[in-house]
């Protein structure tokens, strides 16, 4: 019942807040609902008996509306519950046009978010995947930037291919159960043989790869970044993208153990090619938008990598990894956000010394930025080192290759760092004030997160143990 | 038998209202009660309860799939009158008219639903098309009506031209008018003869049936005669006409597909691949909403033409399905689109500020329409694609199809994108306030059934 409620609660507010009239009201109450999912999704994980539902659906079709929640769910959730808050509280002075149909369909993204984080049924699994998806489109085309239509576009077509391509994929499997069934488990028992496999292996896997994404199929990706409201943007890259991660982890490596073992070593290079192509283009960039996209794809592929590198430790530094980006990468969408209003502008050459006018945001984005180049004592050090350490057992060239992408992280964001925050005092940045108190509530939050996982982890790592040790004894 | 009888009766019916009285909305009324009275019958005739029967000797034969399909049909036509009665009667002077030539299409599609040989076959869809004819060219004072009426007429004719010849040709194999072909007896080598009057009989036949649901390539009409028609019933050609000639369509095939052998399928294929292709690509370079709405008939008729490439339970649930699915949706859509006076992508700019229950409603419909989880529309299309794949078709074909499926989000989706974010000044006709409910609750009911299908299905096996 309680993971029914992660769901309701988020879905039920959601729509509540579509139908107000007030926009103000809209955003107090969406706040205080995404408060209400935490402290949810808190006790769900604090629960002594894993936290379940089921339900009857489409009978004769053999689904029923399952939710499990595993460890990898644990974390997912909790990180979808986290970010919300954090989000609603960072933009909270920003001022949006039509605010209750804003905030309403940001919960709805987080109903759909929680539903595939936690659906143990294909078919309830592809309806969320897509649920997730529909609100975001009228977020990022009704409220993003100027070229927003076009691009928004081309990101749910790109999405909704892939997705279909997952259906079809879907009904294969599900016509090759044993008991005509959807559920996960029935998934998990099927029999194919390698070569079918290796074609249903794809389908699934490009509708995943789409969503991370990975190269070659990131195209959409850095112009849906810079053009979605900021607020999506932190769902999209925060959040949204672990949907693709979690499902290869979910339905592709237990389902699929031939072709991932055979088609592993492809990834695995697709993964680092776009680990170091990004960076590069990172390093390239004057848009700060624009960087932390790449920067975003940078990460993801170290952690597509480890997956498929189907080590154990590399596993747990994904799971963690999954949590930790998660938030870091909101941190850096916050300060993004800040430094456009303030300066008007998202060309770094354009910027400098706001350190002399906003010392507490300066002090905040260099904790941030730590984070994203996976400095010691940071949490995503623990994360990227366990990634690392895994790849490193399974193929020591790769990891040597993707371990370049580590300096490259470091010279474009200290690089993204210095033309901010140092230097002399910018045009720009003569008229700008230090940050509001709920920016800095939002940022100090996240900060403490950053310090406090990155000192000691263990806690998260021990709620997704369960998770992996599964995946390794599926192998 | 009901339902041929009623609709008959309440054809004339309606013919007389008109001398009655004048006020159009009198009329409508009469045509709403009418048409609850003819669901009624049909809905009795399924379950037994007081049903007339007449000795027809296996012209006809009432099946359950059949009169439960007719019922689906009918209340398509009730939900169509409920939200459009109010453009019937701006089409012109006649409205008691329109409406009798409304129900003489049901008479039609109900003995389509019901027929057993080929010469019911041949009525019903005579009397199905031939008040379609005069319907298309109902706003006598508009050219493009009158060529659309016209043209359809010259294309219509020739299609029932070469079914009375597959007809003919079948009869002279067969001796007979019965849908069965009687087994073949093998000649003194053992090889059972191929009757080529009886394979060319069904190959016209198939020809005649594509023509009358537009499917490539025999749909050139359905372009012009769309966007010629008047809107109003164009909504109803598009919905409830081509759900019946579908389910004619299956009837017909059902027992005879195995005739042509192997040579079926790739038939079958060729048709639905190309379908699939003219309908969703030219869908996508149209400027015009109610032409892209045709070209996207052509595109749905794709997908509903996978229940005859596999004839089994899932197909027969599902054409169900994506009759319900495609007639609400579409239904739906083209009471929106009445109301908006320009019917290019344009005049729908900014759609969603001045009419925001409209333009939701018309996202959903538009999100059922392109297949989108949650509505009607996804499950019509699953249960079509689930239907390839448990037959064993071939793979590539579903493929091939979703592609398509993403294909059509883009020309779906861009009144969506008009609606909402693009601003303008549309001009829009006056919505009363119980149209608006009424468009909303057929959304909702499109919404219903994307989350739980069963809601239509249930009823079929009670």
């Amino acid at each position: 019942m309680i993971a029914l409620l992660l769901i309701l609660t988020p879905l039920a507010t959601g729509l509540l807040s579509i139908l107000m009239t007030k926009g103000g009201f809209a955003k107090n109450f969406s706040l205080l609902a995404s408060l209400v999912t935490l402290v949810i999704a808190i006790a769900a994980i604090q629960a002594p008996v894993a936290p379940a539902f089921d339900i009857v659906w489409l009978n004769n079709l053999g689904s029923r509306f399952t939710l499990k929640m595993d460890g990898m769910s644990k974390m997912l959730c909790l990180l979808t519950a986290v970010a919300f808050p954090i989000i609603f509280t960072s933009v909270y002075k920003n001022t949006y046009k039509n605010a209750a149909s804003f905030f309403g369909l940001m919960l709805l993204t987080q109903a759909g978010l929680m539903g595939v984080f936690l659906a143990a049924d294909a078919l309830l699994f592809y309806f969320f995947w897509e649920f997730a998806l529909i609100p975001v489109y009228f977020l990022c085309s009704i409220w993003g930037g100027e070229k927003r239509i076009a691009v928004t576009f081309k990101f749910f077509i790109y999405t909704f291919l892939g997705s279909l391509l997952m259906l079809a994929g879907i009904l294969f499997i599900y016509f090759r159960t044993a008991d005509h069934s959807f559920a996960l488990q029935s998934f998990y028992h099927v029999n194919l043989s390698g070569k079918e496999q290796s074609l249903i292996f794809w389908l699934f896997f490009v509708a995943f790869a789409i969503k991370m994404p990975i190269f070659p199929f990131h195209t959409w990706q850095p112009d849906a970044y810079e053009q979605a409201p900021t607020a999506t943007t932190m769902v999209l890259s925060g959040v949204m993208v672990k949907m693709g991660l979690y499902a290869v982890l979910r339905w592709l490596l237990p389902v699929f153990p031939l072709a991932t073992a055979q088609f592993s070593n492809v990834i695995i290079i697709l993964s680092v090619i776009g680990m170091i192509y990004a960076s590069l283009i990172a390093i390239r960039q004057d848009d700060i938008k624009r960087l932390i996209a790449y920067s975003s794809i940078a990460h993801i592929g170290l952690m597509s990598a480890a997956i498929f590198s189907a080590d154990k430790t590399a596993l747990e530094g994904v799971m963690l990894q999954m949590f930790n980006h998660g938030i870091n990468v909101i941190g850096l969408w916050i300060i993004a956000d800040i430094i456009e209003q303030q300066l008007g502008t998202r060309k770094m050459s354009e910027m400098g010394g706001l350190a002399q006018k906003a010392p507490a945001m300066a002090i905040l984005f260099v904790v941030m930025a730590f984070a994203n180049v996976a400095l010691p004592l940071t949490n995503a050090f623990i994360g990227e080192f366990l990634m690392f350490s895994g790849l490193f057992r399974v193929n020591m060239i790769i990891a040597a290759v993707a371990g370049v992408s580590i300096i490259l992280a470091a010279v474009y964001t200290l690089n993204m760092v210095q033309k901010v925050i140092y230097g002399e005092l910018g045009e720009t940045a003569i008229k700008s004030t230090d940050i509001k108190l709920n920016v800095k509530l939002a940022l100090v939050v996240i900060a403490l997160a950053i310090i406090a996982l990155g000192i000691y982890p263990q806690p998260m790592i021990n709620l997704t143990n369960d998770s992996v040790v599964g995946l390794i004894i599926k192998k | 038998m009901n339902a041929i009888i009623f609709s008959a009766i309440m054809g004339v019916v309606m013919m007389f209202s008109g001398i009655i009285t004048e006020k159009k909305s009198a009329i409508s009324f009469v045509a709403v009660v009418a048409l609850f009275i003819l669901l009624a019958a049909n809905i009795a005739n399924t379950y037994g309860l007081c049903s007339i029967s007449i000795n027809t000797h296996d012209l006809l034969h009432f099946s359950k799939f059949g009169l439960y399909f007719n019922s689906i049909l009918i209340t398509a036509a009730l939900i169509f009158v409920l939200l459009s009665g109010s453009a019937v009667e701006k089409v012109g002077n006649y409205a008691a008219d329109y409406y009798a030539l409304i129900f003489f299409v049901l008479c039609g599609t109900s003995i389509l639903t019901s027929f057993n040989g080929l010469l019911m076959l041949f009525l019903g869809i005579e009397i199905m098309t031939i008040p379609l004819y005069i319907l298309t060219g109902a706003d006598k004072k508009n050219l493009k009506s009158n060529e659309a009426s016209l043209k359809y007429f010259l294309m219509g004719s020739f299609s029932t031209g070469i079914m009375l010849m597959g007809i003919a040709l079948v009869y002279g194999a067969n001796g007979s008018f019965a849908l069965t072909t009687p087994a073949a007896v093998p000649n003194s080598a053992g090889v059972i003869p191929v009757s080529f009057l009886l394979v060319g009989g069904y190959i016209l036949l198939f020809v005649s049936m594509c023509f009358k649901v537009s499917a490539a390539p025999f749909h050139f009409w359905t372009p012009d005669v769309y966007d010629g028609a008047p809107t109003v019933f164009t909504a109803f050609m598009s919905t409830i006409v081509k759900a019946a000639g579908f389910f004619a369509f299956l009837v017909l095939f059902e027992a005879n597909a195995t005739l042509l052998g192997p040579s079926w399928k790739i038939m079958l294929t060729f048709v639905i691949i190309a379908t699939l292709l003219i309908g969703n690509i030219t869908a996508v370079f149209q400027q015009s909403v109610k032409r892209m709405l045709a070209y996207s008939s052509i595109a749905q008729a794709g997908f509903m033409l996978f229940a005859l490439y596999t004839y089994n339970d899932l197909a027969k649930e599902g054409i169900l399905l994506y009759a319900v699915a495609y007639c609400l949706a579409t239904i739906g859509f083209f009471a929106v689109l009445v109301k908006v006076k320009d019917h290019s992508f344009d005049g729908f700019n900014g759609l969603a500020k001045a009419q925001p229950v409209l333009a939701f409603s018309a996202v959903v419909f538009l999100m059922s329409l392109a297949g989108i989880p949650l509505t009607a529309g996804f499950f019509a299309k699953y249960y079509m694609l689930a239907a390839v794949i448990k037959s064993g078709g071939s793979f590539w074909i579903v493929l091939v199809a979703l592609v398509f499926a993403a294909i059509s989000v883009y020309y779906y989706f861009k009144v969506i994108q008009a609606m909402y974010f693009k601003s303008g000044d549309p001009e829009i006709m006056e919505v009363s306030s119980g149209y608006k409910t009424a468009i909303v609750l057929v959304s909702l009911l499109v919404i219903a059934i994307g989350v739980l299908p069963s809601i239509v299905l249930n009823w079929f096996y009670f």
